[in-house]
């Protein structure tokens, strides 16, 4: 019994990573009807930015928690700058193409950090030398190490901060008159462009949790690391409902919890196969997703 | 008149370009000092005469276990410039190298280009026992001798007649560590952790489970991952409820460094043992301090006072800016040996004398031991188990088959 609240726990803390990455296809998607395809990469990117980082600044800086904080908090800001970019640079100008122009695109951009990770990095696998080493906490009967409960909060924390500017501010509502209409939204005096823009930045920056994964969790860098959480991913935002951002949440833990029990049980080979066993099974019952709505294609 | 010289001129391009691509790493164990062999044609003028003896040469020279390939590279190069200081029967050695990226699909295509574009003498590789279990069907098709440096899984000699080893096999080395984990550290229980898409891991890990069992001993736990994977805390925590004693990994060293850090940071404490796929100079760089205390098996220690060993570990540190070899390539550089040893005993390159002579490799002196095939094409030696200490390896004890 304790090996299932073990089990449950390590798979809520992969499903918070898989969240987080979910939250920012399913915003983009939500705004621009367009699967970033790229997000994934942007993640590696993410991993990689940091370990450079760290290992510029020092290892006994990146060693301090405020040291730490700040490397993450400067990883957010690079991805975010990255995801503004490739918006700028491929998306922006295929804003009126055929809307499969823009997916193919995406794949593009995918492959293209891909090759410039493996241009940059090189093809090895890099890896991140222990940070720090948290004692394990026994919380009511689990031990449970203090790394993953870093990993939950500081997702939990920026999912919220998400929520917040989504649901509270002027720019996210601005950003959900935009998904809503955006002609409309336009005629109504809002910076569209802008709004897209910085759709992208604030989706692209959840991304910078490759850093944490890596640096905590993992340890283990190459050029195709964003590749399978990317995928996962976004199986987790379809399975929450695409353009969701609360199901998007909702499915990454679905997956997450999922992927865990199937790796500890005697099907461990299996581990990648269920998320999209979930994906079929979820789609066959709710075409939607998990809290999407069911919206009617206008022709 | 003008057009006509633009077309004289798009032709002369055309053929300046073709010309130029003619086959590129062609380049060879010539990085010693005597300006070496050139590719094809330089033989002639070098030495008393003779076509030059080919070697192919596949391995994973990037990927995630480029660190095999590289070092096999290096033991290659630099038996080659060695014996190219008195050729063998006057003919040069020349070493054709290809990445196969640790993919057992490109080990069968680069191999298949070495032996129709290459028209090597003989293959070398690969260190990965599903690489080379891929790749020697073609070389037995060919019939063209593969030596194998160190795949250890017993069916890779079993594909034919042309394939062969200098390494120990995985029953043997599978039960030197249940044996060294019952008779010398006293463990009663282990837990495996093994990489179901690789057949030297599922070897490995069935050959331990087999020895350790019947020593008395109890596998209380068993677990698989996939290459490739960065996330073992699931199956660590399955393990760990069962506590045990050891905690067997068979893998390669890219894995092994993430599964000790995860094991560790899951709190499990039990001493991890594994095989010769841990031997490389990365193994800390992903492992950092995770693995102190631990043991696995290995095919030589460089600590070894033996003459022989010592002097090949200063000719590669002199080659290598000061590294150390690891046992893949003084396996490599025992197999180029060998192979050179068996074609002058061939009196020639001809493939079926060839592997006749390599057949009959009786007690050769080796960096890695004295070598004799036997009838199975497989090498009967002894191993050595390393333990890790201060991110270095120890030598604790040598285990005779």
């Amino acid at each position: 019994m304790q090996g299932f609240f073990q089990n449950l726990v390590l798979g809520i803390q992969l499903g918070a990573v898989y969240a987080m990455i979910a939250v920012g296809y399913t915003m983009v998607y939500g705004v621009l009807r367009l699967i970033n395809f790229a997000h994934g990469d942007v993640y590696m990117v993410g991993a990689y930015v940091g370990l450079t980082l760290s290992s510029r600044v020092g290892l006994a800086f990146t060693r301090t928690p405020g040291g730490f904080a700040l490397l993450f908090v400067a990883t957010l800001v690079i991805c975010a700058l990255l995801g503004l970019l490739i918006e700028r640079l491929a998306y922006r100008p295929l804003r009126t193409a055929p809307r499969i122009t823009a997916l193919i695109t995406a794949i593009g951009v995918s492959l293209l950090l891909e090759a410039l990770a493996l241009a940059i990095w090189g093809p090895a696998p890099r890896f991140f030398p222990t940070l720090f080493d948290l004692p394990t906490q026994n919380v009511a009967g689990l031990e449970l190490n203090g790394k993953y409960l870093v990993i939950l909060l500081v997702s939990l924390i920026l999912m919220i901060i998400l929520w917040a500017v989504v649901t509270q501010t002027r720019v996210g509502k601005a950003m959900r008159a935009v998904a809503y209409d955006r002609d409309a939204a336009a005629l109504m005096g809002i910076n569209v462009n802008r709004i897209i823009g910085f759709t992208f930045a604030l989706g692209s920056m959840l991304a910078a949790a490759g850093l944490l994964v890596s640096a905590l969790l993992n340890y283990k860098i190459d050029p195709y690391a964003g590749v399978f959480p990317g995928l996962k991913a976004f199986v987790a935002a379809v399975l929450g409902g695409i353009g969701n951002i609360p199901g998007a949440v909702v499915g990454g833990l679905v997956m997450g919890v999922a992927e865990t029990f199937v790796a500890s049980s005697a099907y461990s080979n299996w581990r990648d196969a269920i998320a999209f066993v979930l994906l079929i099974g979820i789609l066959i019952c709710r075409p939607a997703g998990l809290l999407g709505r069911a919206t009617v294609e206008k022709v | 008149m003008v057009r006509k010289g633009i077309l004289v001129l798009f032709v002369a391009l055309l053929a300046a370009s073709l010309a130029s691509c003619t086959p590129p790493s062609e380049n060879s164990g010539d990085s010693g000092g005597g300006g070496g062999a050139a590719p094809t044609g330089g033989s002639s003028g070098a030495s008393s005469g003779g076509e030059p003896i080919k070697f192919g040469v596949y391995g994973d020279l990037t990927g995630d276990t480029a660190t095999f390939g590289q070092s096999m590279k290096k033991g290659v190069d630099l038996a080659a410039e060695e014996l190219n200081q008195k050729p063998p029967l006057g003919r040069t050695v020349e070493i054709r190298m290809e990445d196969d990226g640790g993919k057992s699909e490109q080990a069968v295509s680069v191999v298949t280009k070495l032996l129709t574009e290459g028209k090597v003498h003989a293959v070398i590789g690969e260190v990965a026992s599903t690489n080379s279990l891929a790749a020697a069907p073609q070389c037995q098709k060919e019939k063209i001798p593969m030596v194998t440096p160190a795949s250890t899984n017993p069916q890779v000699t079993e594909v034919g007649d042309y394939i062969f080893r200098i390494c120990f096999i995985d029953p043997f080395q599978g039960s030197v560590m249940a044996k060294f984990a019952v008779n010398s550290l006293k463990k009663k229980t282990a837990g495996i952790l093994y990489d179901q898409k690789s057949d030297y891991s599922k070897g490995l890990a069935q050959f331990f489970k087999a020895t350790f069992t019947q020593l008395g001993g109890q596998v209380v736990a068993e677990a698989t991952y996939s290459k490739g994977d960065t996330d073992f805390n699931a199956q660590l925590n399955a393990i760990k409820g069962h506590n045990p004693g050891v905690l067997f990994v068979p893998g390669y060293y890219t894995e092994v460094g993430t599964i000790a850090r995860q094991a560790r940071d899951q709190g499990i404490a039990a001493p991890l043992l594994g095989g010769d796929g841990w031997d490389s100079p990365k193994l800390f760089e992903g492992a950092g301090d995770k693995l102190e205390g631990c043991y696995f098996s290995n095919h030589y220690s460089s600590e070894s006072k033996d003459e022989r060993v010592v002097k090949f570990i200063d000719a590669f540190k002199k080659k290598y800016s000061g590294e150390v070899p690891d046992a893949m390539a003084a396996l490599s550089y025992d197999t180029t040996m060998i192979l050179a040893d068996a074609i002058q005993r061939a009196g020639g390159t001809d493939a079926a004398k060839l592997r006749e002579a390599l057949a009959g490799t009786k007690e050769f002196k080796g960096v890695t031991g004295a070598i004799t095939i036997d009838d199975k094409r497989n090498a009967t030696k002894p191993a050595v188990v390393l333990r890790i200490e201060g991110q270095a390896f120890k030598y604790v004890e040598t285990v005779v088959p």
